[in-house]
């Protein structure tokens, strides 16, 4: 593949080739390797369940077209996706669980290195979780939340309070249906014993279950871990910052952090501002310590902190090969085992802090919550020691760094188009009745070298700000829209409609709204609640003329989150498709009649120019319905599907 | 047995079923599981390769007038007669190595030694105990079969006259 085929970013490209030339291999090498990439696996049609198995079917017919225990397509490609939602909600959900604990410890005065920053969302949530307040301090206070919230992952009955956010008209759906998540763990067990050998054999039965787990994954898992950090962390406000490989500092300690959990990043922020570590840098040689972020952690004290964020998913191998990294720091999902060579390769620590996560050929230091800030300042000095170890030679830090502002939240953007003394959403639905925005749509996801890495993300935002729809990111998307300078607020003028750009304008904000880690699509969830409370767009979130996108997704969390927003009613389009492809009856369920019950359905569409459109077409279709005035900016011109 | 490997494109999924079974079927125990602990390990003879959205398995074609044959210095490749594999003598083989310059489908290799040369040997064991060649047996999708080429060339005319007929019928 040329450089061009595998990503759109200068600052990928210019290592790639550098890392071509030192043998090193990356990613899009070992997939280059791996394909062609067996078909019984992408269309679904393989399942290893069991050992009457491995068995495939033969898609062509010619071969076996049941398993041994006599499953059919729809029963292996079901099973298989559905242990794929419990798989990407065990993660959410997981980490949701690690954020209560740490709250827990930090309300019990047990940890070093954290305390509680937002009182009002602290107090705010203990009212709707039911927590008396009257005369309890925030410790008192934070302790019951806490424990309120972690009743939630193992309780076996009733339903998570989260999902109470949701529109009546929702909720009243979901009960309807039975997909109303009972207890966020119950429903996870429940996916893996369902998909044992021999027990649930109706493919529409187990994606109705498949669902409900990923509600306890989006109002359940993932809200909680937003709503938690924000408690823990501080609720984040708009930040500019900055965004690429080119935030990595010549003379400067370099340390990355990469993962998932910010009761990690949080705290190395911290760490990385003492003095005396500070001081110590510069008795090694170095001007200062630089920290930089990866993935969803990045975006998480970015969000938080205006901290730089040096890539996404696809770049972790990267930024190691720049030479210039004193220590690569991880915890939790997505760290691409690979990255132990590529450190080998340079003097780059790799440093992994989860017993959860192991990496063998990895310096492991565990991080525990209670010496949080000794063990971050621990793994500081590393770093800083590590310094005097770089090889000047090898140092290739690309002139690739962008501007970006983050930081916007359910709450506070729209604190904005309230104006400073009324948050409210009202200008928000009146922009959309009016027809100055055409509607809203969210584009969040991973990185995957099977899409030119970012063309995906940004050739999808361009197309529907384009449009007047008002775009939200998270995750790799967010950070590949950063990149391509789509997070500047002069953005709306480059690439927007006129309507949006009108909106942009009198608020201040880019067209491309970043809402932080994946975690924090819960805050998209909550966002399109609040839309629909303040009223005059229909009375369900299916009702809303919005969509979704991911346009270059990988993970498995990924097809939680897929789920999750279509059994909340939002459209949701996919770059790749599902595995599932090898079983008619269950695309047919997925694309088109899910729509029947929960509203909302798949579309598998890789061009992201042509997923934009099926996007706006979608959103047309429900301002139809909603008999909104037409859009104030109408383009003119016929639409094309060309690329320039 | 008699035939030849034919090969449908279309119906190669990349499994590379083909690859793990004909390793196993010239390795020593002829077992997978205790093929994994072999020295050498076994090796397939066959290569499934994709350019752009093809998928094929490729391995040798047994040509009748065959380059390796030609080329070969020691005699240590031969055809013994018309419709048989071509076979590969091994302590006849001096590794010189212009059999696979020579192919033209690039379906010969060197040993894990090093020292000889391998290629399918269309199973010939097999075949004289009736059973098809491995990678044919292993084919989920019966992308690969084992036919004469007197019964592909008929399957193909019908085809044809299939298709004609069809013509016809819609003109």
């Amino acid at each position: 593949m040329e450089k061009e085929e595998k990503s759109i970013d200068r600052a990928s490209q210019e290592i790639l080739e550098i890392a071509e030339k030192e043998g090193i291999d990356t990613a899009w090498d070992r997939y280059e390797a791996m394909v062609p990439q067996c078909g019984f696996g992408e269309l679904g049609l393989c399942c290893r369940n069991c050992l009457l198995g491995p068995c495939r079917i033969d898609p062509f017919e010619e071969g076996p077209q049941r398993g041994v225990c006599g499953a059919t397509p729809e029963i292996i490609a079901a099973r298989n996706l559905v242990r794929m939602i419990a798989a990407g909600a065990s993660a959410h959900s997981d980490h949701g669980r690690d954020i209560a604990h740490t709250l827990l410890l930090t309300a019990k005065e047990k940890v070093k290195g954290y305390k509680i920053k937002d009182e009002e969302k602290l107090v705010s949530l203990a009212g709707e979780l039911g927590v008396n307040t009257n005369g309890k301090d925030a410790k008192e206070i934070a302790a019951e939340v806490a424990e309120r919230v972690f009743s939630e992952f193992g309780q076996q009955h009733g339903e998570l309070w989260f999902s109470h956010r949701a529109p009546q008209n929702r909720q009243a759906l979901w009960r309807k249906l039975g997909i109303m998540p009972r207890g966020i763990d119950r429903e996870i067990v429940e996916v893996m014993h369902r998909t044992n050998m021999g027990v649930d054999n109706d493919c529409q039965n187990l994606i109705t279950h498949g669902m409900r787990t990923a509600l306890g994954d989006g109002w359940g898992g993932s809200m909680i871990a937003t709503e938690l950090s924000d408690v823990l962390f501080g609720t984040p406000r708009p930040v500019r910052a900055k965004v690429n490989l080119g935030v990595l500092k010549e003379d400067e300690v370099n340390l990355v952090v990469h993962g998932h959990e910010p009761t990690l990043s949080d705290v190395i922020v911290t760490a990385s501002q003492d003095p005396e570590l500070i001081a110590l840098a510069k008795k090694n040689g170095a001007k200062g310590i630089n920290l930089a972020g990866i993935c969803c952690t990045a975006n998480e004290i970015l969000m938080r902190h205006g901290i730089p964020i040096a890539g996404n998913f696809l770049q972790q191998e990267l930024a190691i090969a720049t030479g210039a990294v004193e220590l690569m720091l991880v915890d939790v999902q997505c760290i691409m085992p690979a990255l132990v060579s590529v450190a080998k390769c340079f003097h780059t620590k790799l440093v992994s802090t989860s017993p959860k996560a192991k990496f063998p050929g990895a310096e492991y230091v565990e991080f525990k919550e209670e010496e949080a800030l000794p063990i971050a300042k621990k793994i500081v000095r590393m770093a800083v020691e590590n310094f005097k170890n770089r090889v000047k030679e090898k140092v290739n830090i690309p002139d690739e760094k962008m501007d970006l502002v983050a930081g916007f939240t359910a709450e506070s953007v729209f604190k904005f188009l309230g104006g400073k003394y009324r948050a409210t959403y009202r200008p928000l639905n009146d922009g959309i009745i009016s027809g100055r925005l055409r509607g809203a749509a969210g584009i969040v996801g991973c990185n995957n070298p099977k899409i030119i890495q970012d063309w995906g993300h940004v050739e999808m935002a361009k197309e529907l700000i384009k449009n007047d729809v008002l775009v939200v990111v998270t995750g790799c998307s967010a950070i590949a829209n950063a990149k391509a300078g789509l997070l500047k607020p002069e953005a709306a003028f480059q690439y927007a409609g006129k309507g949006l750009q009108e909106i942009c304008e009198a608020v201040g904000v880019p067209p491309v709204l970043h809402v932080g880690s994946c975690v924090d699509n819960s805050r998209i969830l909550i966002t399109l609640c609040n839309v629909v409370a303040e009223g005059g767009l229909g009375d369900d979130i299916s009702d809303l003329p919005v969509a979704g996108a991911a346009p270059e997704w990988m993970s498995e969390k990924a097809v939680a989150i897929a789920f999750y927003f279509v059994a909340s009613g939002v459209f949701t389009v996919l770059g790749n498709p599902f595995p599932i492809l090898g079983s008619r009856e269950l695309t047919e369920l997925l694309t088109r009649r899910l729509k029947e019950t929960v509203g909302a359905n798949f579309a598998f569409e890789s061009n992201p120019i042509k997923a934009a459109h099926l996007m706006i077409d979608h959103i047309n279709k429900k301002r139809e319905a909603l008999k909104l005035k037409p859009i104030m900016y109408e383009e003119r011109e016929k639409v094309t599907f060309g690329m320039e | 047995m008699r035939g030849i490997i034919f090969i449908d494109p279309q119906k190669c999924l990349a499994c590379k079923s083909c690859e793990l079974e004909c390793a196993v079927v010239h390795s020593k125990s002829k077992e997978l599981y205790q093929a994994l602990d072999e020295y050498p390990l076994p090796q397939s003879r066959v290569k499934v390769e994709a350019i752009a959205e093809l998928t094929v398995p490729l391995q040798c074609r047994q040509c009748e007038d065959a380059p390796c044959v030609k080329i070969c210095p020691s005699r240590a490749i031969e055809k013994p007669e018309v419709e048989q594999p071509v076979l590969i003598t091994e302590r006849l083989c001096i590794g010189c190595k212009w059999c696979i310059l020579v192919c033209p489908f690039g379906v010969i290799g060197m040993d894990r030694e090093g020292k000889a040369v391998i290629k399918c040997d269309l199973c010939f064991e097999r075949l004289k105990d009736d059973k098809p060649p491995a990678c044919v047996q292993a084919c989920p999708t019966k992308a690969l079969q084992f036919k004469s080429s007197e019964e592909i060339a008929a399957e193909k005319r019908k085809e044809y006259l299939v298709k004609f007929i069809k013509g016809k019928e819609m003109a």
